[in-house]
């Protein structure tokens, strides 16, 4: 449950702050221009030394702000947590100010949720994808990106075997796949058949 | 005891050669080590700038395991993703195991009945018992001692025996559902895991003698890859290795999760930050953890070893449901709906052996998360190696390695 006495002194000392709905700790939503500077303050003044995680939120492609970027504060004195998180002003262009001078662990979350979302920290010394290669052209978290996975040129011709077809990595074969549900739906609808009316008892699997 | 301090400054690599100042060309050379190379443990790839013998500059490369778990976890229900979960910090599986399902139940807002939380207990320190027990035994290896390595290993080997008496598999253990756990321990478990910690802390401390006042591996560790107590919070390194540099923090101490509040036992913390002081560090977490496995074991309460109350989220038991109407529809539904979670924003973080695991679910309610984010301790204990690096020699870098204890499927999840 959400301490009052923690979000209160926040509160206070950052009138500004919207507070946010939490499970756990106390959470705010703060405009990404003034991201670096309330970490600054946060961090040596307040006491919240470390950043726990730093990740992002794609809220779906109809919701405006599309995209939240969500730090994750912890406080060794204290053994407290607190969320701020920054929602993208721009959908199509998501971008927030980097942290990486404030934590050096900053750098490869923030190369990772770049990586994943496309979402841009503008001063990040060496802003590249960290998990999928270079050259890959999607930013697999997005809500827009399928579970299967798009077909997508390989990296480079080194690794491109013949048995691969036109040097593009292959989507996944879903029917008869994995049974999988998504947020919001029930699994009876999920089914891979209820999706894929193509694959029938009678015709072989893809 | 008087503390002895060193000043070992590694950072200037001429500074190190400067009798020879002029015989050096100043060509500096680019090596690549791995992605497939028995010294990354795992396929972790090193860009390596060296001056002569000396790191100037290093880039890690990662992300060839990487699967995708956090875009699978958006696809399937709460259960169904436990056993994804033993593919993160595959060298103590049951502990992701347990901390996924820790952090689905603090979004649920339930609490486990006691038992459950004392043989939770007893599986997360087997784990720690398991990743350190590799971790030591790799470190040696790298420091050049194989023999501590086929001696822990053959103590893990017992581990996944008590594991596969649990729940049926040695590796994947798929062990715990939200609101409990897949069953109770069988009969006679608890008399074999204090047989197994007898032995573990035996070989515990044989490796210790082997190896801790073993000139050559002293001479190997100490002042190799130091890291500050600021940088470590700076580079939010966690476990072991942040409290080989000094840093006090165990959330097992901090933010008691499983009653650990109950359990006496110590945090061992390094002071230099080197590997010898990581070294340290796991050698002693292993006695601890067999302390509390014992603790456990003496006071392991009866009763139920499921919430009982959380009639959405954990099944009924199966001859309920062979006999009553109502527990047969509750039964059917978790089966094809999931445990149904509120609505909220959770996030949840354990010490795992590795450092802190955590979890962050964004749930608009229902069986399955809209958003899971996980964030692995090898992710981060990687990202500094740049810094950790620079100024090592080269045969510094398995010792380096080897005692950050990384695992690779958590780190590119």
């Amino acid at each position: 449950m959400q301490d009052t006495t923690q979000s209160a002194s926040i509160k206070e000392a950052f009138p500004w702050l919207n507070e946010r709905p939490s499970g756990d700790c106390a959470a705010f939503n703060c405009p990404p221009e003034r991201v670096p500077a309330l970490m600054l303050s946060l961090r040596d003044e307040h006491g919240y030394k470390s950043l726990a995680d730093l990740t992002a939120v794609d809220w779906g492609l109809e919701a405006s702000p599309r995209f939240s970027v969500f730090y994750q504060l912890y406080s060794q004195e204290r053994n407290e947590y607190l969320r701020i998180v920054a929602d993208c002003t721009s959908c199509v262009e998501p971008a927030v100010p980097t942290v990486t001078h404030l934590w050096k662990g900053a750098n490869w979350l923030e190369r990772e949720v770049y990586d994943m979302f496309g979402i841009d920290f503008a001063g990040h010394p060496n802003l590249c994808r960290i998990l999928m290669w270079d050259e890959y052209p999607h930013h697999p978290m997005r809500k827009d990106f399928p579970l299967a996975g798009i077909e997508a040129p390989l990296p480079g011709e080194d690794v491109i075997r013949e048995e691969i077809l036109d040097g593009q990595t292959q989507v996944a074969p879903m029917a008869g796949g994995p049974f999988v549900a998504s947020c919001g739906h029930t699994m009876s609808k999920a089914e891979p058949r209820a999706k894929d009316q193509s694959w029938s008892e009678k015709k072989p699997k893809l | 005891m008087s503390r002895q301090t060193r000043d070992i400054s590694f950072g200037d690599a001429a500074a190190r050669n400067s009798a020879f100042q002029d015989q050096i060309k100043g060509d500096k050379m680019e090596i690549n080590i791995g992605p497939s190379h028995p010294a990354t443990h795992g396929v972790l790839r090193l860009k390596i700038e060296i001056d002569g013998e000396i790191i100037t500059k290093c880039d890690p490369v990662i992300g060839y395991l990487h699967r995708g778990e956090e875009k699978i976890a958006e696809c399937m229900t709460y259960n169904q993703f436990v056993p994804y979960t033993d593919r993160l910090d595959y060298i103590g599986p049951i502990h992701n195991n347990v901390t996924f399902v820790l952090a689905a139940e603090k979004l649920a807002g339930i609490e486990v009945p006691a038992r459950c939380q004392a043989i939770r207990v007893i599986c997360c320190e087997l784990a720690r018992l398991q990743s350190h027990l590799v971790g030591l035994g790799c470190f040696g290896m790298d420091a050049g001692a194989l023999t501590v390595f086929m001696y822990t290993f053959t103590e893990r080997e017992k581990i996944y025996t008590l594991m596969e008496e649990l729940c049926g598999a040695r590796f994947t253990t798929n062990y715990t559902r939200v609101g409990g756990l897949q069953r109770d321990i069988p009969d006679g478990w608890l008399g074999h895991v204090l047989k197994v910690c007898e032995a573990i802390e035996r070989v515990n401390e044989e490796c210790d003698k082997l190896l801790t006042r073993n000139r050559i591996f002293y001479d190997r560790c100490v002042g190799v890859g130091v890291m500050s107590k600021e940088d470590a919070i700076s580079w939010n390194l966690s476990g072991p290795n942040a409290r080989g540099s000094g840093v006090t923090s165990d959330l097992r101490k901090d933010r008691p999760y499983l009653g650990y509040e109950n359990y006496d036992f110590d945090v061992p913390v390094g002071t230099k930050g080197d590997c010898y002081d990581r070294w340290l560090v796991r050698v002693e977490e292993v006695r601890q953890s067999i302390r509390i496995i014992r603790q456990a074991v003496d006071k392991m309460p009866e009763g139920l070893w499921y919430n009982d109350e959380a009639k959405r989220i954990f099944r009924p038991s199966k001859d309920k449901v062979l006999s009553s109407m109502e527990e047969l529809i509750q039964n059917f539904m978790l089966v094809t709906e999931g445990p149904q979670l509120p609505e909220g924003e959770i996030f949840f973080e354990a010490e795992n052996p590795k450092g802190r695991q955590a979890f962050f679910i964004v749930s608009k309610g229902g069986g399955v998360p809209y958003r899971l984010r996980i964030h692995g301790p090898s992710f981060s204990n990687l990202s500094c190696l740049p810094q950790l690096m620079v100024g090592a020699l080269v045969p510094d870098i398995p010792i380096i390695l080897g005692s950050l204890d990384f695992v690779m499927g958590d780190c590119d999840r």
